[in-house]
């Protein structure tokens, strides 16, 4: 079993991929079975239950342990070869992420057989999703695998942004890091940013559900649409997660192919930063026919279509790159340029959506199935394609097959123009989404017999690509190290590449290592223009990198928290007056004087451990776990008080936003008491304590900004 | 006659819709176009030949990425001011105190419709051609969406929140009308039609919808289905306007022989439809709320009867 203690980026990138194909045929057989019950109306091959189930966990596989793991497989795989380093920064916790994301697909899919399934789409809106309308445990299994799946996309994007700050080989600045790895990199730190607040969310949910909350229960007076404004803060840059690392693959493939740089390599990178900052400026976008105010919807039109713009630059600047070169059709390249045009068509047919009123017509109809397939399927799976057949070699040491590359290639570009692009019409016949079946209207029958043709078209193309992973892996051509003539670092090492990678890493002087290295009469650091400021990150950031991560550990724990604090902030007009007859200030204070003081004695273990010659942080430790039981110790009484005079969590709004907001606080309270009980059994070493304490002061920090929020806000 | 594409607009409200969809898809195929044209022509022109040297290494270019950030900026500048006039156009604004023609309510898995003076209807909505009605749209139980392609644009119905649109058409007709937010088991059959028609068969129509039903005379079956609609408590969950049944969980079946559709469009009003809902609903829509009325034949085929005169 030593696989399953193998922490190399290589074998865990190989692995992610693997359970990625995997959860993919079972994707795929739903949307086939999808496609059957819709090729005529009126059919019965599914039930209505089963089929609301089977579009649920097609929506969810896709998306949660599909399109985002392998594109963290590839991140994991290719980032620390292209950056010149042995392998990530935290081993140990690229092995973590992918048993995470493995528990919770294993999760998923046991309470599917088991009959515990979700049937209300990915997107889950309450009140649907709350116990009184989905009473099974379908709907908790989900939340509960998307919290391990969002914690695993977490530990792997600080793991990757760590690895690109601090790994990178002399001369790799980041105005020189392969396109891709920048991907990767803004991909990584919006992971960080968004998941907690998926995770908020779920969390919200779970409580509604199986505590009784009131967060998204519009009977008792909860907020339902807070669910899809959070939603869709997280969702959104979900979408441009799902996109980035594929506009990074274009940017490896299209040059290598076209023997040309990438045109406008600052603008690229620049754009996908921009794309980064204005996605959590879009999601009211998903609410348009939301009844809202007309000038909120507005801006968000507005955000909408702001962020095609450096979207839609991309396609121009591989367009240009193509332009002059010399370009080979190799499959991967087919993708590629299958990839621009068909992501044109849903990246087109997206900004049509930013117009408010088409969007009042179409959003929620089978158009708006057709545009998320153009992006996700023409757009990140078509370059996903092309990725394999321009990385296997590099990963196998074989080549894929051409051939079948190309019935594979045509297969699917047929099969999935058929399937997809007839749903546009489909939409504009008024075919809502997420029907199991509809009547026999002009026109819907025989297009969606359309759609279930290509459908069984594309299946036959993927099963050909299946066939030739398998053939190829055993017959394929050797690669050698460098089959494309490519110019990345990934392709100066074998293929595939040793337990540590390089024996020899060649030194890095432009963002085309190997170019250099091949034209010595015209290397790019002459011939390019060399970047403005280039001076500045030249070296690798010196900081420590487990600082680092856990800096980002915590910044992912803050936008968690704040999000909880928002809802409490939210529902605090309604629960002033019961939060002022029930909360104690004294309790409170008495609190605040734990975790000040605790905080305190953890800045002073951290203070010992950190002098050179410093003594034993111990008895600090010790003073701090203490105070953070005493912490606790309070919250209980208090928690027992306020349960006495019939505060609870499933009573009052109140109830609902405080118990969650200091019950998961506490939690983390508990959380630090074993971390720091852990390490008191052992030998410690300092950049332990500073770990510690570093979480400690963040959850004490947290916890004065609840005193403030919660306790001074409403006594002053 | 039966529709529901939104290609063939009837209301001033969907054909301005209409009318910016066309011209943003005019603009966007010509992007399309332009986009497809220089890959194409690059692929031809560009192709790699045997024994080629390196092509000529260009980097990037100042103008030309200026150029194609800029010009896409100004063209979703004239967007955003072309949808926010359409905005306007569709959703006009109505005066604070102007009360709605009609309220729609949302529920799993039938709409229902209550006018001003009275009356309701389950799954046909009959409007007067060429008036503009206000309408305001809510949810008894979870998030639905009420949407008729061909007159009106979506609009979510939430609990909690009061949705307004303006419901209007040019012409006479049946106008298909769905549910578009998935809502549960049996989203797909959340349909419903409107009826359009000239103002003086619409004031008829909605004069006798708001009138009780018939009293059955005494003796016949259609007396004794009457008594069983009581017995089985049916009119727990159902009104029939002028009897004891005031339940409202259920569709209103005050005037249901007289509806298009049987449970929101999954059949026709048909007897044989409406008597598997009497003895076997779940058969009729699997997943529904009503109960099982656990009625005899004999039972069965007298409540038919009745509901039968209730035109």
């Amino acid at each position: 079993m030593s696989w399953v203690s193998r922490t190399d980026h290589k074998h865990i990138g190989g692995m992610y991929m693997l359970s990625a194909l995997l959860f993919a045929m079972a994707g795929g057989v739903e949307a086939m079975a999808m496609r059957a019950q819709l090729a005529q109306p009126n059919l019965k091959l599914l039930t209505p239950q089963l089929y609301n189930q089977i579009f649920t966990m097609h929506g969810t596989t896709m998306i949660f342990l599909v399109v985002v793991p392998v594109l963290i497989g590839f991140g994991i795989y290719l980032v620390p070869l292209m950056i010149g380093a042995n392998n990530l920064a935290f081993p140990r916790l690229t092995a973590l992420g992918f048993w995470l994301q493995t528990s919770g697909g294993v999760l998923l899919y046991a309470g599917f057989a088991t009959g515990a399934a979700p049937d209300a789409g990915w997107f889950s809106y309450p009140p649907l999703t709350e116990k009184s309308f989905s009473p099974g445990a379908g709907l908790d299994v989900w939340a509960v695998a998307l919290l391990l799946l969002a914690s695993s996309s977490v530990v792997s994007a600080i793991n990757l942004v760590v690895t690109i700050a601090t790994l990178r080989t002399p001369g790799m600045t980041m105005q020189r890091l392969p396109l891709f790895v920048w991907m990767m990199l803004i991909d990584s730190l919006m992971i960080v940013f968004s998941q907690p607040v998926l995770a908020a969310s779920l969390v919200m949910l779970l409580g509604d559900r199986l505590l009784h909350a009131i967060f998204f229960d519009a009977s008792r007076g909860g907020a339902p649409l807070l669910w899809q404004h959070y939603f869709w803060i997280f969702g959104h840059p979900e979408v441009y997660i799902m996109i980035l690392p594929a506009f990074g693959m274009i940017s490896e493939v299209i040059p290598v192919f076209s023997r040309k740089p990438i045109f406008g390599y600052p603008l690229v990178a620049a754009s996908s930063v921009a794309i980064a900052f204005l996605s959590y400026g879009v999601w009211a976008h998903h609410m348009f026919a939301v009844p809202l105010g007309r000038n909120f919807l507005a801006v968000f039109a507005a955000s909408s279509m702001l962020i095609a713009v450096p979207t839609g630059v991309k396609i121009f600047n591989w367009t240009a790159t193509m332009w002059g070169g010399s370009i080979r059709f190799t499959t991967s390249m087919l993708f590629a340029v299958a990839f621009l045009l068909e992501f044109t068509i849903g990246g087109l047919s997206g900004v049509a959506f930013a117009a408010i009123p088409i969007d009042w017509q179409l959003t929620d109809s089978y158009f708006v199935v057709a545009h998320i397939h153009y992006v996700l399927f023409g757009g990140t799976i078509f370059a996903i394609f092309a990725a394999i057949y321009y990385w296997f070699p590099k990963m196998t040491g074989h080549l894929l097959n051409e051939t079948m590359g190309r019935w594979h290639f045509w297969l699917v570009v047929i099969g999935f123009n058929a399937t997809f692009f007839v749903q546009h019409l489909l939409g504009l016949l008024g075919m809502p989404r997420r029907v199991y079946t509809y009547p026999d209207l002009p026109g819907l029958g025989s297009l969606n017999l359309t759609s279930t043709l290509g459908a069984g078209v594309l299946t036959f193309g993927i099963l050909v690509f299946c066939c030739n992973l398998l053939v190829s892996l055993q017959f394929g051509g050797t690669a050698g190290d460098n089959p494309w003539n490519a110019w990345t670092l990934e392709w100066a090492t074998t293929s595939p590449p040793a337990h540590k990678n390089f024996d020899y890493v060649p030194p890095v002087r432009s963002r085309r290592p190997l170019w250099d290295l091949s034209h010595p009469e015209s290397p790019d650091w002459l011939a390019a223009p060399q970047p403005l400021g280039g001076r500045r990150m030249t070296r690798p950031m010196t900081q420590d990198p487990a600082k680092l991560g856990m800096a980002l550990f915590l910044t992912s724990e803050s936008v968690f928290f704040l999000m909880l604090i928002l809802a409490f902030i939210i529902f605090r007009g309604v629960s002033l007056r019961e939060a002022a007859e029930t909360l104690s200030l004294p309790w409170a204070s008495f609190c605040t004087a734990c975790s000040l003081g605790s905080g305190f004695a953890m800045w002073q273990a951290d203070r010992v451990a950190s002098r050179p010659a410093g003594g034993s942080p111990r008895l600090s430790l010790m003073g701090a776990m203490l105070l953070g039981a005493l912490f606790l110790l309070g919250q209980e009484s208090e928690y027992l008080r306020l349960a006495n005079r019939g505060v609870t969590i499933g009573q009052s709004l109140f109830g609902t936003t405080f118990f969650t907001l200091t019950g998961i606080h506490g939690l983390h309270v508990l959380i630090g008491i074993l971390w720091v009980g852990l390490m008191l059994s052992t030998p410690m070493p300092d950049v332990a304590v500073s770990m510690v304490a570093a979480f400690w002061l963040f959850i004490s920090g947290v916890w004065i900004v609840i005193f403030s929020v919660v306790f001074l806000w409403t006594f002053l | 006659m039966f529709s529901a594409s939104l290609l063939n607009p009837e209301s001033p409200q969907t054909l301005a819709i209409w009318a910016l969809l066309t011209h943003v898809g005019i603009l966007l195929l010509g992007a399309f176009l332009m986009v497809a044209g220089l890959v194409v022509f690059s692929l031809i022109r560009y192709r790699a030949r045997q024994a080629a040297p390196e092509p000529q290494q260009r980097f990037g270019s100042m103008p030309l990425e200026a150029l194609w950030t800029i010009v896409p900026l100004v063209v979703v500048a004239v967007l955003f001011v072309t949808t926010v006039r359409t905005m306007a156009a569709v959703d006009a604004p109505r005066q604070p105190d102007r009360t709605p023609d009609l309220v729609v309510t949302g529920h799993q898995w039938w709409w229902e419709a209550r006018y001003s003076n009275g009356a309701v209807t389950a799954g046909e909505i009959h409007i007067p051609v060429g008036q503009k009605l206000l309408v305001q749209i809510e949810s008894a139980d979870v998030i639905h969406d009420f949407w008729v392609p061909q007159l009106a644009r979506k609009m979510d119905a939430v609990p909690g929140f009061s949705g307004y649109i303006w419901l209007e058409a040019d012409a006479r007709g049946v106008y298909q009308g769905t549910c578009a937010e998935f809502c549960g088991a049996q989203h797909a059959w959340m349909r419903f039609v409107v009826v359009a028609e000239p103002d003086a068969s619409f004031s008829a129509w909605l004069q006798h919808q708001s009138e009780s039903a018939p009293i059955p005379t005494a003796g016949g079956t259609e007396a004794d289905g009457a008594r069983l609609f009581q017995q089985r408590k049916c009119g727990d969950c159902h009104v029939i306007l002028g009897t004891a049944a005031g339940g409202r969980s259920g569709p209103d079946l005050t005037h249901v022989a007289s509806r298009l559709f049987l449970g929101s469009g999954i059949s026709a009003n048909v007897p044989a439809i409406l008597a598997q809902w009497i003895s076997d609903p779940q058969a009729a829509k699997p997943g529904n709320h009503m109960p099982d009325p656990a009625v005899t034949n004999p039972e069965a085929r007298a409540i038919l009867a009745y509901l039968e005169t209730l035109e």
